[in-house]
């Protein structure tokens, strides 16, 4: 009876007119109150870069389970899949503010209204060449057997990355990892119990789960080899270079894989990285489009 | 040696029936291992069902615009709401099972359109203003018919239906919080903000169903304490509560008679029409085939996934470390 009560009234307080009406929703911008200083020997416009890359990785892999939602195999799945996606979000807006926060915005602070915060402008007014996520984030899903190995190769590898960027010489940067380890954690883990149940399934399941991973190995080569950006980076303590992390993702990959009873192809060869210098494939362009039309649409909207 | 005689009597019908009635009339709970007549089963199944249906096709609506939210702010709010609703249906699918029912028969059964969900749906989401009007009008109108079911005599139920309600009030929130901050925005945004009250009040007046006289099921469920206020009495106080959220808000509600009785203090408003709501239920509504479809695909086109997590579980049954921890 009393909670009963409770909400009722809870419902009736919408006098005032505040703006603050919805509590725990995050009206702060997401680097509110943090010292954004950067430290002395790093360059700005090469952090902010990297934090782009990182920022780009999450919000499109974001986009691409969210195209999950509703469609997904169980109820339980729309909601795990919801959730990495939430985490997502959530790694892609600290790196887009904190890539803000050091003055790399590019065009899209042009093209943006000034109420517009520094997260939005990057993600909603960008064009797709100055996007610099990896191809292994942007491809299409395909099916879900598909989905699940992506997940496992783009989680593993942003887990082997995030853990020794919690050492970062930027604290930013170092905490906005910190926080992320546990979440891909669990991504790495929910999608590896995906890939066993798949792999080792029924034969349909294993053909469509070994084609997936033929599909998602080949687009491993994109994160294989570091840019200009990361190189510098690196011997300033800032970043880590990719190549330090393939032996640690390629040992956790082949171990759920053979659990999988799957076929584990052979590593790519490393090549520059395509989608780190913003060449991406029509399928992201068609994705971005769909992310920025209403925003592009009202462009002196305030939400 | 011959099996001990159970010297327990079995209870007879009449008496397991005067003890449930007994629990009702104390509004104390019914819970799963409880004896229940087979039409309280049969019509608590049917009503939880029906919900748990309403929560899961209620994603479809506002999830349309998870891709193309205005703002990442946003984006990481609605994604947390259409994620709840799936929660939603699951600890209702949950509570329907408490009963004998199987989930995956459920879905079934709302695939083949043997079983309903809410009729509201079934309407377009056009412009992102709507995302913010289902929160305010139609997860208001929700919490009304669903606060009375916290206090259902069926326990699961009432208890799943506290943590839906908690989780609908945020929501309600958010989506008055939306309109507001689109209030403020461009002369754009104000007018789709209109457009999409004038769209969905009078759907979310339907949500309570049809008028008290006109209300096949009602009688029995509020003698069963299933449900616990009239069609009508819910209605009129969704209305009384809306009124003045709309006018802090600057928007005007469809409905040239909304006027308010100062003998009684409630609000009087015009008739609905009642022949809208009856098209939308017979699967007449813009949406309903588009609905369903999403369903059908979602369980057919996956049957594959759900076939191998299912060969695994027997094949692995004996593993008590099956997963990597890698």
């Amino acid at each position: 009876m009393a909670h009963e009560e409770t909400v009722y009234e809870a419902l009736d307080h919408a006098h005032g007119g505040e703006g603050q009406w919805a509590f725990g929703t995050g009206f702060d911008e997401p680097l509110a109150g943090v010292d954004t200083t950067v430290p002395e020997g790093i360059d700005p416009a090469d952090l902010g870069a990297y934090c782009l890359m990182l920022g780009d990785d999450a919000l499109v892999l974001c986009q691409r389970l969210t195209q999950w939602v509703t469609n997904a195999p169980e109820l339980e799945e729309e909601v795990a899949l919801a959730n990495c996606g939430l985490d997502l979000l959530g790694q892609a807006r600290l790196l887009l503010a904190r890539a803000g926060s050091v003055g790399v915005l590019g065009r899209s602070r042009e093209r943006a209204t000034a109420s517009i915060p520094d997260e939005d402008a990057l993600a909603y007014f960008r064009d797709p060449d100055e996007f610099r996520h990896s191809g292994l984030v942007e491809a299409p899903n395909g099916d879900f057997g598909q989905t699940v190995v992506r997940l496992l190769a783009a989680s593993a590898w942003r887990l082997a990355l995030f853990a020794r960027l919690r050492e970062s010489r930027d604290p930013v940067l170092a905490a906005i990892a910190a926080k992320g380890v546990p979440e891909l954690t669990y991504h790495r883990d929910h999608a590896a119990r995906w890939v066993l149940r798949l792999g080792d399934g029924t034969p349909e399941s294993h053909r469509r789960t070994q084609a997936g991973v033929d599909a998602v190995w080949l687009l491993l080569a994109d994160l294989s080899t570091a840019t200009d950006v990361e190189t510098r980076l690196t011997a300033a303590g800032v970043a880590v270079d990719p190549a330090e992390l393939t032996d640690e993702v390629r040992d956790v990959l082949t171990l759920v894989l053979e659990r999988a009873t799957l076929t584990v192809p052979e590593w790519p060869t490393p090549q520059p990285s395509r989608g780190r210098a913003g060449e991406h494939s029509a399928e992201f362009t068609e994705l971005l489009t769909e992310l920025q039309s209403t925003a592009r649409e009202h462009p002196a909207a305030t939400w | 040696m011959s099996a001990p005689t159970l010297d327990r009597p079995v209870p007879d019908e009449t008496a397991l029936q005067q003890q449930f009635d007994a629990t009702i009339a104390a509004d104390h709970r019914i819970e799963p291992r409880d004896w229940m007549p087979e039409g309280y089963r049969k019509g608590l199944i049917r009503q939880i069902a029906q919900h748990a249906h309403s929560e899961i096709i209620g994603m479809q609506p506002e999830g349309d615009w998870l891709l193309a939210a205005p703002s990442l702010r946003r984006k990481a709010i609605l994604l947390a709401k259409v994620q709840d609703e799936a929660g939603h249906g699951l600890y209702l699918y949950s509570a329907a099972e408490t009963l004998g029912a199987d989930r995956a028969d459920l879905t079934d059964k709302l695939i083949e359109r043997k079983q309903k969900y809410s009729s509201i749906f079934n309407y377009p989401t056009p412009t992102y203003a709507d995302v913010g009007v289902i929160g305010w009008l139609v997860d208001g109108a929700a919490i009304c018919n669903q606060v009375p079911l916290c206090r259902s005599s069926y326990g699961p139920y009432a208890r799943a239906m506290i943590r839906v309600c908690k989780e609908e009030s945020f929501h309600q929130r958010q989506g008055y919080e939306l309109l507001m901050t689109m209030m403020r925005g461009t002369d754009a945004q104000r007018a789709m903000v209109q457009d999409a009250v004038d769209r969905w009040w009078w759907p979310s007046l339907m949500m309570f169903g049809p008028p008290d006289d006109d209300s096949p099921n009602s009688a029995q469920s509020m003698a069963w304490g299933v449900k616990r206020h009239s069609n009508d009495e819910l209605r009129q106080r969704f209305v009384d509560m809306s009124v003045p959220q709309a006018e802090v808000l600057g928007v005007t509600l469809p409905d040239p008679e909304l006027a308010l009785d100062p003998e009684t203090g409630r609000y009087r408003f015009g008739a609905i029409d009642w022949s809208e709501f009856k098209q939308v239920l017979a699967g007449n509504g813009p949406c309903n085939d588009e609905r369903i479809a999403r369903r059908r695909a979602a369980r057919d086109d996956n049957a594959w996934v759900t076939e191998a997590a299912t060969a695994y579980a027997d094949k692995h049954a004996a593993d008590k470390h099956a997963a990597v921890s890698a």
